[in-house]
């Protein structure tokens, strides 16, 4: 009954030229469509992204392997960092927040459908501009111009001196263009939350996934912009001849380092924020409770924007600050742990008294609070900065922050995945397969992430092509390998499931998951209007209260 | 199909911010946070070159120019409150004035320019105060050009009878990008030509 | 499992038991922790590193309460609130508790303090250090991909193997070094003796080390520098008094001619290689690489990648991207009897 005149899991099979199917989805402006052409982008470039950890972690097998030469090596790190970072992570988490943002707040559209598209476009043309790196002017045979200076590209590395020829602008110019469109998305994610709520929505009736993308475009706002800065003083340098970053003229290393690490920490932010909203709307759900403490989690969310702003400095604890400067990072740094701890207690009271159904979204949402809760301790481990004088800049810190990207936001996003699969296209996933895909990447990831912390405490830097036998590092190398290759099977398992169930899995109606927010009162998949009227709401819970209209939400919310 | 809530009590309505100011302004928090970056460069990079002309050497304010532009602010502001009170040709005329005092202040700047490199040798290269200094200045003109660019063309749908009392919205929003421009240049003005002194 | 007075505070175990044994039970177990790895960072034999590991063991404390708390409560979670088969109702619509919300904002505030307090300390302790009379002075100077030495008051400049006397309780002969860079970031790591501290160009760092005990102490640059940062390797040795002296006297001498290799001298001579290298006492004057005047005196070539073996150097010298691709010496074309004297010169460099 809804017209999916334009959708494309029809019934009536209709003959339309496959040029005008490719010419709707590139022309198009409705957010849901953006959104999924964001998340199919995001998946292609996990698959490279993933290629490439495994070649790296295939050389680092052993010691003095020779698979890859040093050269190689270095722009397979480079080029994982930075393909992971800026075209999988990113553009999956505004994937997600596109498709889902207008509809959780009653809206038609986002706020500008226009520059929505233009964001999506030039953040793949980005994209594609980095991996043109690979065979443009005099690329191919090793790859000769994959920039291979690591995602963080310090300076004196990338002067002209010690980065002759194009690699190092190829990360500068793809990072920078695919920059203009993630300040597009902001833009539009806050215009669209501040401005385009139904009736009844106050921001303290919101979903607390809105409220987590409202902080996030915020600190996308505030953070993309000094990388920008950063890389147009960069390509400065090395093309006009300014002297930003030339210590031979007197300038600074170090004030890369702050302008980079100022994006680079709130940017981190801008990666888990959204992970967390997605948790924030999984675990009720399917712990059948609304969830816990909502005010309190909103002002967490808040301070963790905040703060975020002032810890840059820990990734620079051994570039010879001053105690000074040191105490302060090592406070905020430390400060920052309370409300993301409290964020933990919360989701951990909202399992609390519930009955939790251990479906596969559950399943993610659970392994991630395990693995988060790890994270940030071992994050703690390194705001101190004296221990970070060990760890720092070695495997431990890769431990870490991997135990964050996939062990926290990765499995926060497999789990959106599955979730809103059957909303984004009609069907329900093989919950089998699911189930399969995750004890797969649980193995996989414990046996690579945890045996990681390992050499970093046995004093194994980062980002070396291979290392000496004899310093005790071999074993936890080796196992570190073995994992990969439960994960790779679990991606493929993943692959499998999404795509088998996009064309055979059996129908989803509106609310499969006797859910609450609004996107679950469409049909699956929306029609391009989202709404048939324009809901008007009364509570965090409009689908409670219409399923419960003796016990509605709203005659209790108030209360914390 | 989804209703409205059926219960007796109604929802309270919000008045609820316009998506184009909201839009604006978060571009201009994004652009006040490059600006930020470079001008905590240039503020770092004082006293710190090791050769070449600095500051006191060879800089002179420019007064003239910088009245021009923060002028333009004002005549931008006299021309949206024409359109707003339906005086399209009113409109039309503090609007090409406002562009007319932005190509001054351009001039201004390309003089000064000219002088910096040819007369005195100071360029982009030449220390850290050069690279400063005209990545600073330079960012901030190109952002007076873009402004131009947009400004014109709104001149120009004026001219050929396109801009109507109804327009006053998206005026106002481009309005706020041009005012943003200039309270850029108070501050550039204030750290290259007061402070950096 | 021996019980014994702290070798670094000197704390008794009968005088203080408590604080001995919370700070100092890692070292008066004298857990074998360097047998793991020889960059056990577990494994501290100078003040630095035991300072980091005293602070590093109280947070490992701390966060291994956190996490079994934690950990159980969310075991216990996920196994107590299970739905039944046959639930078919909601359970109780909880919205939240202020109490239980300042309950775990306060304690977590409270953790956060006291880890904060042990951490400034250790700063502190580390990076405000006055510098005895008696302390080693080091410059040690980062290339693309070799360490630079010089002992300013000795007089000396090598590269890649670091000397420094042993600083025991006794007669405490700190070393403190001066970290410069010639070219882009590095990072001096040895584990045991130290924290890593950055080699950043016009940025000079300072650190110390005061190694309680003789020996080799390996580590390897922690900052990527570019292609051949992982074989940047660290040797430290740490040597008696005596043998520290005597070094030092060998290390003065500048290099003695030797007819029986003036072939090689004076093919070194005329080629490029004087471009780059030193040799004390002889025309060669380059500083873009390693001072070669005690060559032979050193373990290994190439930073630490290589034994110091007639074989090695001639393979090296013919053709140093076999053994280090991307160094930044270059093939000179010797040909084999040009190769064949140059080593045998560079062999009389002791």
């Amino acid at each position: 009954m809804s017209t999916n005149s334009i959708s494309w899991s029809n019934d009536v099979a209709e003959s339309r030229p496959f040029v005008d199917l490719i010419h709707e989805w590139v022309t198009t402006v409705d957010h849901k469509r953006l959104g999924l052409l964001y998340i199919g982008f995001a998946m292609t470039f996990l698959i490279v992204g993933g290629i490439e950890a495994t070649v790296m972690r295939l050389q680092l097998i052993r010691p003095h392997n020779d698979l890859v030469s040093p050269q190689v090596f270095n722009r397979l790190f480079t080029m994982h960092g930075t393909t992971m970072i800026f075209f999988v992570v990113m553009p999956i988490l505004f994937g997600f927040g596109n498709y889902l943002i207008p509809l959780m707040i009653g809206s038609r559209d986002m706020a500008f459908p226009r520059l929505n598209a233009f964001s999506f476009w030039v953040m793949a043309f980005g994209g594609l501009l980095l991996y043109f790196s690979l065979v443009g002017a005099n690329g191919l045979y090793g790859a000769g111009n994959a920039p291979d200076v690591g995602w963080f590209a310090y300076a004196p590395l990338t002067s002209q001196t010690f980065s002759p020829g194009h690699s190092t602008d190829f990360w500068t110019l793809a990072i920078l263009v695919s920059g203009f469109g993630s300040i597009g998305t902001a833009i539009n994610i806050l215009a669209t939350i501040l401005c385009m709520r139904c009736p009844g929505m106050s921001l303290g009736k919101m979903p607390l996934f809105a409220w987590l993308y409202l902080v996030t475009a915020g600190l996308v706002v505030l953070a993309i912009s000094p990388l920008t800065a950063a890389q147009i003083m960069l390509l400065i340098d090395r093309y006009l001849g300014g002297h930003f970053f030339d210590t031979q003229a007197g300038g600074s290393a170090v004030i890369w380092m702050h302008f980079f690490w100022v994006f680079g920490h709130p940017e981190v932010y801008v990666l888990v924020l959204p992970a967390f909203a997605f948790a924030s709307e999984i675990i009720p759900v399917f712990s059948r409770k609304p969830i816990f403490g909502y005010s309190v989690m909103v002002a967490a969310t808040v301070a963790i924007g905040f703060i975020s702003m002032s810890v840059w400095a820990h990734h620079m604890f051994t570039v010879g600050m001053g105690p000074g400067a040191n105490t302060f990072f090592v406070l905020s740094t430390m400060a920052i742990a309370v409300p993301t701890g409290i964020k933990i207690f919360n989701w951990l009271g909202t399992m609390w008294g519930g009955n939790i159904e251990f479906s596969t979204p559950m399943l993610f949402c659970i392994a991630f609070l395990f693995q988060f809760l790890i994270a940030g301790l071992t994050g703690i481990m390194q705001a101190c900065a004296p221990f970070d004088w060990q760890l720092g800049s070695s495997y431990f810190v890769v431990a870490h922050f991997h135990y964050v990207i996939v062990g926290a936001i990765l499995f926060c996003t497999f789990a959106a995945l599955y979730y809103w699969f059957p909303k984004m296209t009609g069907r329900m996933y093989n919950e089998r397969l699911g189930r399969l895909h995750f004890w797969l990447f649980l193995i996989g990831f414990h046996l690579t992430f945890d045996f990681m912390h390992i050499p970093g405490l046995l004093g194994m830097p980062r980002r070396i092509y291979t290392y000496e036998p004899g310093r005790g590092w071999d074993i936890w190398n080796l196992i570190i390998t073995i994992g990969v290759f439960f994960q790779a099977a679990a991606i493929l398992v993943l692959l499998v499931n999404l795509l088998w169930s996009f064309w055979r899995g059996t129908r989803a109606g509106n609310d499969p998951w006797d859910a609450w927010t609004l996107e679950w009162s469409v049909p699956s998949p929306p029609p391009p209007y989202n709404f048939y009227s324009i809901p008007a709401i009364l509570s965090r819970r409009p689908l409670w209260d219409l399923k419960h209209p003796n016990d509605p939400d709203w005659k209790y919310e108030g209360t914390p | 199909m989804i209703a409205t809530s059926m219960t007796l009590r109604q929802p309270v309505p919000e008045e609820l911010p316009s998506r184009g100011r909201v839009g604006m302004f978060t571009l201009i928090g994004a652009e006040s946070a490059v600006f930020t970056i470079f001008v905590v460069a240039y503020i770092f990079y004082l006293g710190k070159s090791l050769s070449g002309p600095t500051p006191q050497d060879v800089l002179k304010a420019p007064i003239f120019f910088s009245v021009c532009l923060l002028s333009s602010s004002l005549t931008i502001h006299l021309a949206g409150k024409a359109l707003h009170q339906g005086n399209v040709g009113k409109f039309s005329r503090w609007w090409f004035a406002t562009i007319a005092l932005g190509v001054v202040f351009l001039y201004g700047t390309a003089r000064e320019w000219q002088r910096l490199i040819y007369h005195e040798g100071l360029t982009i290269s030449t220390n850290l105060f050069g690279t400063t200094y005209f990545s600073l200045v330079g960012l901030h003109a190109f952002h007076v050009i873009v402004g131009l660019l947009c400004l014109t063309f709104v001149f120009v749908f004026s001219v050929f009878g396109y801009v109507e009392p109804k327009h006053e919205y998206q005026v106002e929003i481009l309005s706020l990008y041009w005012h943003f421009v200039d309270s850029v240049w108070i501050v550039v003005f204030t750290v290259v030509y007061i402070v950096g002194r | 499992m021996r019980l014994r007075d702290c070798n670094y505070c000197g704390r008794s175990r009968f005088s203080a038991p408590i604080l001995w044994l919370l700070c100092c039970s890692r070292e008066v177990f004298a857990l074998p922790a360097h047998s793991l790895s020889p960059t056990n960072i577990f494994a501290p034999a100078s003040t630095p590193a035991h300072s980091i590991l005293g602070v590093s063991l109280f947070v490992l404390a701390v966060t291994g309460a956190i996490f079994v708390v934690v950990f159980s409560l969310l075991v216990y979670t996920v196994v107590r609130f299970r739905k039944k088969i046959d639930e078919a109702s909601e359970p109780a619509q909880v919205y939240g508790s202020t109490q239980v919300e300042v309950a775990w904002t306060v304690v977590p505030t409270l953790l956060v303090v006291a880890l904060f307090m042990a951490t400034v300390r250790v700063i502190a302790d580390t990076q405000r250090v006055a510098r005895p009379y008696n302390a080693l002075e080091v410059i040690a100077i980062g290339h693309q991909f070799w360490w630079e030495y010089r002992y300013p008051g000795l007089g000396i400049v090598t590269a890649n193997e670091l000397h420094v006397p042993v600083s025991d309780s006794g007669r405490a002969t700190p070393t403190f070094l001066s970290l410069l860079s010639a070219d882009t970031d590095h990072s001096f790591w040895v584990p045991r003796l130290a924290g890593k501290t950055d080699l950043i160009p016009n940025h000079p760092n300072q650190m110390w080390i005061d190694p309680r005990e003789t020996g080799l102490f390996l580590g390897q640059c922690a900052q990527y520098c570019g292609t051949q940062h992982a074989k940047m390797l660290l040797r430290v040795y740490v040597q008696t008094a005596d043998e520290f002296d005597q070094w030092v006297k060998a290390q003065r001498q500048t290099a003695r001619p030797t007819s029986a290799a003036s072939e090689g001298q004076r093919i070194f001579e005329s080629t490029a290689c004087v471009n780059c290298h030193a040799v004390a006492g002889t025309p060669a004057k380059g500083r873009f690489g390693p001072d070669l005047t005690h060559l032979m005196s050193r373990d290994t070539i190439a930073a630490g990648v290589a034994a110091n073996t007639d074989e090695n150097l001639r393979r090296w010298i013919r053709n140093p991207d076999e053994i280090k691709p991307g160094s930044r010496m270059p093939a000179m074309q010797l040909n084999e009897t040009q190769l064949d004297a140059v080593t045998a010169y560079l062999e009389t460099l002791h």
